[in-house]
């Protein structure tokens, strides 16, 4: 667990702590712990089911913990109250596994909602903004579409626009390349780095797509479904050629390590 | 060669138990019984199981559910299961299908538990439920106050399609309902009242019922059936594809930006539509009087102004309003509580109405009750 830990001095953007997670008394996953680095793009990877993106959840507050806390900048997110809530979400952007656009507005409407909500814009102020930030994700000209006329790809990347509409400090991205071809996966990963190149946030992406782990992923975590917990941290290149824990290194490699896995 | 499936059991030299298979498999015959084989294994006590096809013609899943059945009666006696001899696919399924031990977890034994635990079981379900109702009325409550701070924020353009969708589009469906149960409540009328000679009482009677109670009622289950019923369906789709989490996420709280936009339009359309419905099912009575009792129309109308009172009218007007909320709340609750399926969609739509009509109803005989005591 100790190989990417590195000399890197950057300040720390998310915290957990001791974070277990539960439905009632099915523990999902118990005593994680771990950090952010600010500016990273940081890969929340294992098996299906694990519980990676009831993680995402507990990181954005849509679940509380069992136990444990998770914190931003050094402040208790987990124990904050309705308005120290809200102050943390105004810096999130959320992209969700299936876009989740709202149905019953246009892409400039979904985008223009949280603008509308947290700035002091004029109309014609906002709806320039949400057209730039749909020509920023290639969906210039769609404004008018609803999620519904567009197709799948299309909607993820209209909400990563919405995601992006407030400049967030940390954006959340639950499995971005399900649903995706390789070639539109390949493309919403250079959009990432993109993303976190110009604006220094902090990414955060639940995944188990092996190119798009490689391709950007700077800091990871290995959730193992079989002991409960994280089994590993680190550089997902460093974890797969270095990584002390064969499970983690089989997974990294589709089973093919030296030593045998399941595909002899 | 006989094309018909063929189980044959031979005893080897070597103390191995053979068992041979052979001509055409097909899983439309059914799978075979192991009463023979466990028999002959517990006669035996073999060593080893032999697994062997011979003249083996077509064959599917039958075969393999069939040797894999062989092959674990073998393996409860500690017996060898021996496959060398299987064709290669047959053999590699088999080796397949017995690699991983059955995850004990998984098959969860379903044991049905006593009549008192499931008495106990279900009052735990169902408080939890009252409770679960009573924080979203709460909640509901909390968001009205920020409406009227003005805090609230939803988009103006959502209620005023609410409005329309639970007002001007519902007026077909309850015009149509409450001048039949206008009619209805005639006819009833009329045969008991034509007995007297007071056939125009029946403008009495249509008028009150109509005005105190089944205009109010009638438009109340209709919306409970169209509009509650489609709530709860865009609450629950709203859930499982994560756009109620977006809200949340984004620091909106669903409770103001979905849920009372909901309530406010159908508390606002509800007395409109109770006072519509109580119009045509007057139009009923009247159309009933009319043609069967020979009373003149304006003779009827003149008859029920008189019989109605203005408590009995504005009875109904408050209870349609209260109805409307109650069909909102139950709506939105169960689209709230939808699970992660497009089957809970389906049962979130089906409780919100049966709910709906059940609060609808109880709320309707406590009103009842209550200006009955006050003499409202």
């Amino acid at each position: 667990m100790s190989e990417a830990k590195e000399t890197d001095k950057r300040e720390s953007a998310i915290e957990v702590r001791d974070l277990t997670m539960a439905y009632g008394d099915f523990v999902v996953m118990r005593d994680l712990n771990f950090e952010i680095r600010s500016g990273d793009i940081f890969i929340i990877m294992g098996g299906s089911g694990c519980g990676k993106s009831t993680l995402l959840r507990h990181l954005v507050g849509l679940i509380e913990p069992a136990r444990g806390d998770i914190r931003y900048g050094g402040v208790s997110f987990s124990e904050a109250d309705a308005d120290g809530r809200a102050a943390f979400l105004r810096r999130f952007g959320v992209l969700y596994q299936s876009g989740a656009l709202w149905s019953s507005m246009t892409l400039s409407e979904n985008i223009a909602l949280p603008l509308g909500e947290y700035t002091d814009l004029t109309e014609r102020e906002i709806r320039e903004v949400a057209g730039l930030k749909l020509s920023l994700v290639g969906l210039a000209g769609f404004e008018d579409f609803y999620p519904s006329e567009i197709s799948g790809g299309m909607q993820k990347r209209a909400g990563l626009a919405r995601a992006m509409a407030l400049d967030p400090e940390i954006l959340f991205f639950d499995e971005p390349s399900a649903g995706l071809d390789p070639l539109s996966s390949a493309r919403l990963d250079e959009l990432i780095l993109e993303i976190r190149d110009s604006l220094g946030s902090t990414v955060v992406i639940v995944t188990h797509e092996l190119a798009s782990i490689f391709a950007i992923g700077d800091d990871s975590v290995y959730l193992d479904p079989e002991t409960r917990t994280m089994k590993a941290r680190g550089n997902p290149k460093q974890l797969r050629d270095h990584g002390e824990d064969p499970g983690v290194r089989e997974f990294l490699s589709r089973g093919k390590i030296s030593g045998g896995g399941p595909h002899e | 060669m006989d094309w018909k499936r063929l189980i044959r059991l031979e005893d080897s030299d070597s103390g191995q138990l053979l068992l041979w298979v052979g001509g055409q498999w097909a899983l439309a015959d059914g799978i075979p019984e192991l009463g023979e084989l466990r028999a002959k294994m517990a006669a035996r006590q073999p060593a080893a199981l032999s697994l062997r096809a011979e003249d083996l013609g077509s064959w599917d899943s039958s075969l393999v559910a069939y040797l894999v059945g062989a092959a674990s009666l073998a393996d409860q006696a500690s017996c060898e299961v021996d496959l060398e001899s299987l064709p290669s696919g047959l053999r590699r399924l088999l080796v397949l299908a017995r690699a991983v031990p059955e995850n004990e977890d998984a098959r969860t034994e379903s044991v049905r538990p006593s009549f008192l635990a499931r008495l106990g079981e279900g009052a735990i379900g169902f408080a939890a439920e009252f409770r679960s109702g009573l924080e979203f009325v709460g909640e509901a409550a909390l968001s009205l106050l920020r409406l009227v701070r003005g805090q609230a924020r939803f988009r103006r353009s959502d209620l005023m399609l609410l409005i329309e969708d639970c007002g001007v589009s519902a007026l077909p469906i309850v015009t149509l309902i409450s001048f039949l149960v206008g009619m209805i409540l005639a006819f009833v009328g009329a045969i008991q009242l034509q007995q007297f000679g007071a056939e125009i009482y029946v403008a009495n009677l249509v008028g009150v019922a109509m005005l105190r109670e089944m205009g109010a009622m009638m438009a109340a289950i209709i919306m409970a059936g169209r509009t509650g019923a489609a709530f709860a369906a865009q609450l629950g789709t709203m859930r499982v594809t994560q756009e109620i989490d977006a809200l949340t996420t984004m620091g909106i709280s669903p409770m103001d930006f979905v849920v009372l936009p909901r309530i406010l339009a159908l508390c606002l359309m509800m007395p409109l539509l109770a006072l519509f419905a109580d119009l045509v099912g007057v139009l009923g009575g009247a159309v009933v009087g009319a043609t069967m009792l020979d009373l003149s129309p304006s003779l009827y109308l003149r008859q029920t102004v008189e019989a109605v009172s203005f408590a009995d009218f504005s009875a109904g007007l408050l209870k349609s309003a209260v109805f409307g909320v109650l069909i909102a709340v139950a709506g939105c609750l169960r689209g709230m509580q939808c699970g992660n399926s497009s089957s809970a969609v389906g049962e979130a739509a089906t409780s919100a109405v049966v709910t709906g009509i059940v609060l609808i109803i109880v709320a309707d005989a406590t009103f009842t009750v209550l200006f009955n005591i006050v003499g409202f």
